[in-house]
């Protein structure tokens, strides 16, 4: 009997701490935040008023926001781009370093660095290249496409959402080749020796039998790549701000203003608040339930060994 | 696609020239923090002329009462290690407790944890600051724009993943090594410190690496919680505050991104080998 009751204490004590952090920074303000979505929450509250209720206003002025539909779109085209983008890269990328090639370590190293680089300054970087580097390169070269101030990749808006995917891939796809690296090296070799003496070719061997059994890969690197390329953030604000403007429903909206930006955007810029958390709400809901969906539809692909 | 020949030299060019590429913008850090303005915006591609721009740059970043570098590392170094040390040491025996513990209680709560790795940041920032401000008009506890929020919410935002993973790996640790030492009369906190904390070691490496690459560039977090203009800041902020001040000094800029990227390489170059095991047992969990 002692005994349990000092499991107990035990159990407690060192669960609190963790339990307190997790109250203070993620349980209340989760649940607050579900609650300011449906009022008036502003970050100057009228003197006496204090926070009303005010149903699914905030949710109905979103989907009628050309802003917020706007930036729903691009982060749709957005994501499905850069996880294509990276994961073919990085799946390539993954290849070639488990194939027979001289300095493959130092070459997974190479293609792995640009992750350990934070989203914000490799946006500017990517600004730089962009805009100084590739029109002067153009100039040198005598390429008339790259060099012309009107062709720059920042100046029309899709483009501009191009220009985040690359630099988007730049910082994850050697992180991702390493996942897929994992996989492609758990491969027993007795499988390719088999399959070669019964005469497929490397690329028979490529689809009958590396693809199928990096399927469990497949769903941790479409996953991670998703919610990375939903939450994008730190890339957008430093490479493009949200600009160039451009035109949708008769209104001059930022072009390049992706979810993560046009909530930081509603609450700050825009000075509201309940509005923002509202876009929250339905940003987390919709990753949410994308996200379920692609691991489910990938784990029935999944093969055991 | 391993093959049973010898080196594969036309694959290995091409991966040499793809690996090019990867480097090109560290080559363009690299040339563009050592020339002037002048140079740097007429020819962005071409190699310094005098590669002691560089010194001189660095040392106006150094210097620069416009972006704070010296005490901005100071603060990222102070938040990332701190964080760090509380994230691991209290996931360690959070897990440890959850797993030791077969009672409902304990699988609910690690439940809860699990499911809130799904939670976007987003959700949770704003009413985090009116939450925050509220506790500092109530009880007079400054957590923003200081070193105690932050450190808090690194802990609260980073443990779910981290217990996560000291659970999957405390959980093929035997329990008879624990019977015999509580046998011995060993307290069960004493257990803890003396017989599974040593068994740790490679979970913790992971669990640090994870979550310092995380933390040492994080914006989004320090931007709410520090705020601008703040005495405390991270690199990110710095670089931020810099390069949105300064739009067009483009050597500058650069002088700082690669001043700021520097610290992260010479790390890299390090622990490779940890770092690169890390982040991917850490994905495939």
């Amino acid at each position: 009997m002692r005994s349990k009751r000092d499991h107990t204490f035990v159990f407690w004590l060192f669960l609190s701490p963790v339990i307190f952090a997790f109250l203070m920074v993620v349980v209340v303000p989760f649940v607050l935040g579900i609650y300011y979505s449906f009022t008036d929450w502003s970050s100057s509250p009228r003197d006496g008023a204090g926070v009303q209720f005010v149903g699914f206003l905030n949710y109905a002025k979103s989907f009628a926001d050309p802003t917020f539909l706007y930036s729903f779109c691009i982060t749709a085209l957005y994501t499905i781009v850069n996880m294509a983008v990276v994961n073919v890269v990085a799946f390539a990328l993954a290849l070639f370093v488990t194939s027979r090639i001289p300095g493959r370590n130092f070459f997974r190293a190479g293609f792995f660095v640009p992750n350990l680089i934070g989203g914000l300054i490799l946006g500017y970087i990517w600004q730089f290249i962009f805009n100084s580097a590739i029109p002067n390169l153009g100039a040198l070269l005598g390429i008339k496409a790259w060099s012309d101030p009107a062709n720059l990749l920042l100046a029309k808006s899709v483009p501009a959402l191009f220009a985040i995917v690359i630099a988007g891939t730049w910082q994850y796809a050697g992180y991702i080749m390493m996942i897929y690296v994992a996989a492609i090296e758990n491969v027993p070799i007795e499988l390719h020796e088999a399959a070669q003496i019964d005469g497929a070719g490397p690329l028979r061997r490529l689809f009958a039998i590396t693809l199928p059994m990096a399927s469990q890969a497949f769903t941790i690197t479409l996953f991670l790549t998703l919610v990375n390329s939903f939450k994008q953030f730190d890339v957008n604000i430093s490479l493009t701000s949200g600009g160039p403007s451009t035109m949708f429903m008769g209104k001059a909206i930022y072009g390049t203003e992706l979810l993560a930006m046009n909530i930081y955007n509603a609450a700050f810029v825009s000075n509201d608040l309940a509005m923002g958390q509202a876009r929250a709400v339905i940003f987390f809901v919709v990753l949410a339930v994308i996200a379920t969906i692609q691991v489910g539809a990938n784990k029935k692909k999944e093969i055991e060994l | 696609m391993r093959t049973l020949r010898n080196n594969n030299y036309p694959l290995g060019l091409l991966t040499a020239a793809l690996f090019a590429i990867f480097i090109f913008p560290f080559y363009i850090v690299l040339i563009n923090s050592a020339k002037g303005a002048f140079q740097i915006t007429d020819k962005p591609l071409a190699l310094p002329s005098d590669w002691s721009v560089l010194f001189t740059n660095v040392a106006k970043i150094w210097t620069s009462a416009n972006i704070q570098y010296q005490s901005s590392f100071i603060s990222s170094v102070i938040i990332t290690a701190a964080s760090l040390v509380l994230i691991n040491f209290l996931s360690a025996q959070a897990a440890w407790v959850l797993v030791r513990s077969k009672t409902r209680t304990s699988g609910v709560v690690f439940l809860i944890f699990v499911a809130a790795m799904v939670i976007p940041f987003q959700i949770v920032m704003f009413p985090l600051l009116s939450w925050f401000r509220g506790i500092a008009d109530v009880t007079g506890i400054k957590l923003l724009r200081s070193y105690w929020g932050i450190l808090l919410a690194y802990v609260g935002f980073g443990m779910s993943q981290s217990i996560f993973m000291f659970h999957g790996f405390i959980k093929s640790i035997p329990l008879e090594l624990e019977e015999a030492a509580y046998i011995d009369g060993c307290s069960r906190p004493g257990i803890f410190y003396r017989i599974i904390s040593p068994i740790l070691k490679p979970i913790h490496a992971t669990v640090l690496v994870l979550n310092g690459i995380w933390i040492w560039n994080d914006y989004l977090l320090p931007l709410l919680i520090l705020g601008k203009g703040n005495k405390i800041m991270t690199i990110p902020l710095a670089i931020s505050n810099f390069a949105g001040a300064y739009v067009k000094q483009w050597d500058l800029i650069m002088t700082a991104i690669l001043m700021a990227m520097v610290p992260v390489i010479i790390f890299f170059l390090i622990a490779q080998k940890s770092i690169i095991k890390g982040m991917v047992a850490g994905s495939i969990k």
